[in-house]
């Protein structure tokens, strides 16, 4: 859908927060998700935080490992630098640039294949060092952008659309209580419509700017 | 018997055990000499292991200032046992045995063509110390002591050399300064017969400076800038990090407030510590990290990221023995192509080969500024020879006043005042781009990095006239690079010649040598010392100069000769291989016989050269 320009029109009494924005201010490029993909939920409540906390756009550093959920940071703060590193790595990324400036706000997002598979470690290691950042995994179970194989989250005896069934016990890294930085275990809906048969039982989508506010809300203030 | 006289001019190799105490002593005895104002150049020959295997320690007395390898022994100082057959074998003919007499040996384990000096050095430190550590510990510094009077050094420098160790540790000094009488006053009265090989007063060493490559190399970082380092432990480049934390509790604190003026990350790996330096990178930092080569293959999918997606990035690669774990303590030149071509797809980085600590130094600091000018990796390509051993070199200098160099980034007023900003736009014609740091301005000057395909305006972009663009804009840069990397050094023959020799970073002492040597036996040869990749025109034209031209390197498979044939399109039938790959530095004698034997043999046609076998 990249061929869709984003419309610029905007209600005239769109209202602004403390530091002069409205809620568009903080959208960003036009989504190329699946329709109705739970990570354009989040990405709307990440917009509706940013506002509603009166952060200045620019002043977020967003960052990202590869795949879906790693894609949405093109899809919101759009004023915002972004920065779509390589899979599994972004808690390093976000670390180094952590330590370069300690005057933004820093915002990881990653997926389940991102950070519970490849970047386990990367993501172990981001919580034991305490790393200032609001940490958001976006889980849905499943490998969205190499279409639908499990994921180290998927619940066991889902069965994926080509009729396999996961054996395998699921990851549940996002249970370990963290001391210092903050980080939300989003589960919401199925990347794709066409595995959601594996999933609608057990996901919900849990998708609320609320949830979203505590994140960016709860960061630590410093290392 | 004709035994070795030599003053000034002789290798003097002590076999330890690991761990024994013995590395402090071998180094204040190498330190006397160079405060005597002659030349060494020592050298650790260490396993890879914390306790009990065979380690030496080489000395090269050099009045001439050889400052390479010089490859055989005139005295050996067998302290180990497990290593004692093979130590004696390695012995020049005519050359000293020193070892500790305190348990008779077998004839059959001695030779008729060495002279053996005997000191029963277990048998006098038994006697004095009581405690079993002291008893170990000393009984290195009594034999440096017995070695002092044998070779003529002055037990008052090696005293002034404890006093500066132990200042302020009276008890220390005190019981030092007794252990190296006991070898002195033994020596006097015992070891009467006069040996061959004396150190004599000079004043050859002038200002220069007595240092390791990987301590210049971590102070090159502090005065290049670097306020971010991230590492993971690797020999033989740990010591970087070390010394960086260490230069930087010195010179970054703020003295008022404490606050450090610098961060350092020891990593969970490697791909952390590199994703770490682009992070910062990416951030406006000057950010490295230090590594070696099984690092090197870790970091190879960030370090594509950082090129494609134009990040500066410094990495110094302490090179050591390949493949795979290989020699982790032995020294190589073999990762020059795994650099030079880093991570897949099409990809091109820029390389700096240092010669020296000095190098090592001005290099750092070259390659940050570099990495920030040309926002792409660059690499520090050192060796273990260089970045673990202590080595004469010119005192580093700096310039106050020299600002670093951070490139083209894009500042809130140039975008205020509607400057066009497109992160991946040639629009000076450089193939250099204009960045700007997140949280710049609150409207303009944002974009989106990736490693994936984008436009000229960082947008997402699959298109193929945009995807060559950017892959086009990259070959200019790196054309660019060429300009700004540290140019070759040229050393022209003392007579015209259709011969030249192509040669980098630690071969630098041997081949100097080596050259004088060749001269000598009527072999003249252009030298050409490389300092950077990728290589400028000055390169191609002393390979179009040339009939024939030695590329010396230390690796098996010739990797600079293959990228000087790759970049260049140099013909390879002219580029003759000279190779010294076992893990030692290369020495003089090799890089002589090597091209002394091709050029001997005109008639024979071929181009490859290893010169003859010689002792490890």
């Amino acid at each position: 859908m990249t061929y869709l320009a984003k419309p610029k029109l905007r209600h005239p009494t769109l209202a602004t927060n403390k530091v002069g924005y409205t809620r568009r201010d903080y959208e960003g490029k036009i989504s190329t998700l699946c329709a109705g993909c739970g990570h354009d939920s989040i990405s709307a409540s990440i917009i509706e935080a940013c506002w509603e906390l009166d952060i200045e756009p620019h002043r977020v550093a967003k960052l990202s490992g590869i795949g879906c959920s790693s894609k949405t940071p093109d899809y919101f703060l759009g004023a915002s630098h972004g920065f779509n590193t390589v899979h599994g790595r972004m808690p390093s990324v976000l670390t180094g640039a952590n330590l370069a400036n300690r005057d933004l706000l820093y915002l990881g997002v990653s997926g389940d294949g991102d950070s519970a598979s490849i970047g386990l470690g990367q993501f172990a290691h981001a919580m034991r060092r305490g790393v200032r950042m609001a940490y958001i995994v976006e889980n849905n179970g499943v490998y969205g952008l190499t279409k639908g194989q499990f994921s180290a989250t998927a619940d066991q005896g889902s069965k994926s659309k080509k009729g396999v069934v996961n054996t395998d016990s699921p990851r549940r890294a996002w249970s370990t209580p963290t001391a210092r930085s903050t980080w939300w275990p989003w589960r919401c809906s199925s990347a794709r419509a066409t595995w959601a048969g594996a999933s609608r039982a057990t996901r919900r989508s849990w998708c609320r700017s609320s949830r979203a506010r505590s994140a960016m809300e709860a960061r630590p203030s410093s290392t | 018997m004709k035994q070795i006289e030599a003053v000034n001019d002789f290798v003097i190799k002590f076999a330890n055990v690991n761990g024994s105490g013995s590395a402090s002593a071998n180094e204040l005895f190498a330190k006397a000499i160079l405060r005597m104002g002659v030349p060494v150049s020592p050298r650790n020959i260490f396993p890879s292991n914390i306790q009990g295997l065979p380690t030496w320690y080489e000395v090269r007395v050099t009045e001439e200032g050889h400052l390479g390898r010089r490859g055989g022994t005139d005295m050996m100082v067998a302290m180990n046992p497990q290593t004692w057959d093979a130590d004696i074998a390695e012995l020049a003919p005519g050359g000293y045995l020193f070892y500790d007499s305190t348990r008779p040996l077998p004839p059959s384990k001695f030779r008729d063509d060495i002279r053996v000096i005997g000191m029963p050095l277990t048998e006098i430190c038994n006697a004095v110390y009581q405690d079993p550590r002291q008893r170990q510990l000393f009984k290195n510094i009594v034999y440096v002591g017995a070695l002092a009077i044998l070779l003529g050094i002055e037990p008052e420098v090696v005293e002034k050399l404890f006093g500066e160790q132990y200042k302020g540790k009276e008890k220390l000094l005190a019981s030092n300064v007794q252990a190296l009488h006991l070898g002195c006053d033994f020596a006097r009265e015992n070891l009467r017969e006069p040996v061959g090989l004396k150190v004599r007063r000079a004043d050859r060493v002038g200002d220069r400076i007595f240092v390791d490559g990987n301590s210049a190399a971590a102070l090159g970082c502090v005065y290049g800038g670097a306020t971010v380092a991230a590492w993971y432990p690797i020999t033989p480049s740990s010591s970087v990090a070390e010394a960086f934390q260490k230069y930087c509790t010195k010179f970054r604190v703020d003295q008022s407030t404490g606050q450090h003026r610098f961060a350092i990350v020891q990593a969970e790996d490697e791909l952390a510590s590199i994703g770490v330096v682009v992070g910062a990178g990416w951030n406006g930092a000057r950010a490295f990290t230090a590594t070696s080569g099984p690092g090197i293959s870790l970091m190879t999918e960030f370090i594509g990221l950082a090129y494609f997606a134009e990040i500066p990035v410094t990495l110094i690669n302490v090179q050591r023995g390949g493949p795979s774990t290989g020699m982790p303590t032995r020294t190589q030149q073999a990762d020059i192509l795994c650099c030079a071509y880093a991570s897949h797809g099409d990809t091109k980085h820029v390389l700096l080969f240092p010669e020296d600590p000095h190098e090592c130094f001005e290099h750092a600091a070259a390659a940050l500024d570099l990495a920030d000018r040309l926002q792409t990796p660059v690499f520090v390509m050192t060796d273990l020879d260089i970045g673990m051993n202590q080595r004469l070199c010119k005192p580093f200098q700096w310039d106050d006043s020299k600002a670093y160099d951070r490139g083209k980034v894009m500042t809130a007023e140039e975008l205020e005042a509607g400057r066009d900003f497109g992160r991946y736009k040639d629009v000076d014609g450089d193939g250099i781009p204009w960045r700007t740091l997140p949280g710049t301005h609150p409207t303009k000057g944002s974009y989106f990095t990736r490693g994936t395909t984008r436009d000229a305006y960082a947008r997402y972009s699959e298109r193929g006239p945009d995807y060559i663009y950017n892959m086009e804009r990259l070959l200019k840069k790196f054309a660019t690079a060429a300009t700004l990397v540290p140019q070759p050094v040229l050393r022209p023959a003392a007579q015209k010649t259709g011969l030249g020799v192509i040669y980098f970073g630690s071969t630098s002492p041997s081949m100097h040598e080596a050259l004088q040597e060749l001269e000598g036996r009527g072999i003249h040869l252009d030298a050409m010392r490389l300092r950077a990749f990728p290589f400028p025109e000055s390169v191609v034209q002393f390979l179009a100069e040339h009939e024939r031209v030695f590329v010396v390197e230390q690796n098996r498979d010739a990797q600079m000769r293959s990228l000087l044939v790759n970049e260049l399109d140099a013909d390879p039938a002219k580029l003759v291989r000279v190779l010294h790959f076992d893990g030692t530095p290369i020495t003089a004698r090799f890089i002589v016989q090597a091209i002394d034997a091709h050029v001997g043999k005109a008639n024979v046609q071929g181009n490859t050269t290893t010169g003859a076998k010689e002792a490890a």
